[in-house]
């Protein structure tokens, strides 16, 4: 990804359980903000690193002893760019999941209560890569600031 | 996690006292519901104006909720803000639930 422009890089890294994640994705927020992410971006950030540093919580590290994740941004004039990588099992098929929507045109009792994950991150990053690289996984996300919200 | 309850008439109003209801506190925010709701209250309304973040977790957490509510009654939330309603609404939740700006708005409209 891009090294076309001048970075204002920060990283962060933590063991990967959901208590740490929890306050892991609310320092990087705040810290991101006050690195000049644009605001009207900093809420589609936040649910997407928060969905991508769930998963590994929740699948990269899945009955294994959970490791660190590694997080690391860089903040363009134009974008963001999240690297973050983890050493645990690799995603299925060692590609990234379609992520269709969970469908909610349901009975009440049949309503899906999990598998928005993927969803979210694919409508809100500009950008997703995934690779599987010396026994860890590499996920990168781009935000683009040009859209239109 | 910080629940408080109070009933008016037939409406239960279930306030969260936390800033974030996610993956680290989704289980509990699903258990302390279902202690909370054990009551005659017909209508249920969800007051969520404290919480700053929400992940799918805690979706699914509040999913939960209304499914664990005897006798089919719903679940209405009230006062979420732009990040909360956001996640509502691109996962098309905001199409299950009845949202409202305000705990004001939802008392003034009542149920059904």
């Amino acid at each position: 990804m891009g090294s076309n422009c001048k970075h204002d890089c920060l990283d962060l890294s933590f063991p990967a359980t959901q208590a740490r994640a929890s306050d892991g994705i609310a320092t990087l927020s705040a810290r991101l903000a006050a690195h000049g992410l644009p605001e009207s971006k900093a809420d589609d950030v936040k649910i997407a690193l928060a969905e991508a540093i769930n998963n590994v919580v929740e699948h990269a590290y899945a009955g294994i002893a959970p490791a660190e994740v590694q997080i690391d941004c860089c903040l363009c004039k134009d974008k963001l760019e999240i690297r973050i990588t983890d050493t645990g099992s690799p995603m299925p098929d060692m590609r990234l999941p379609g992520g269709a929507p969970a469908p909610v045109d349901t009975r009440l009792q049949d309503l899906p209560e999990g598998g928005f994950g993927w969803h979210l991150i694919r409508q809100l990053a500009s950008d997703i890569r995934y690779e599987r690289r010396d026994d860890g996984n590499l996920l990168w996300l781009q935000f683009d600031f040009n859209e239109l919200p | 996690m910080g629940l408080s309850s109070d009933l008016t008439g037939e409406t239960q109003i279930i306030s969260v006292h936390c800033d974030r209801i996610d993956a680290a506190m989704a289980i509990q925010f699903k258990e302390d519901m279902r202690a909370e709701t054990q009551t005659d209250a017909k209508r249920v309304v969800l007051d969520l104006s404290a919480v700053e973040f929400i992940d799918s977790s805690g979706l699914g957490a509040i999913v939960a909720s209304m499914k664990q509510l005897e006798d089919g009654r719903r679940l209405d939330l009230a006062g979420l803000r732009p990040i909360v309603e956001k996640v509502f609404r691109l996962t098309r939740m905001d199409t299950v639930f009845r949202l409202f700006a305000s705990l004001e708005d939802a008392l003034n409209i009542g149920a059904d």
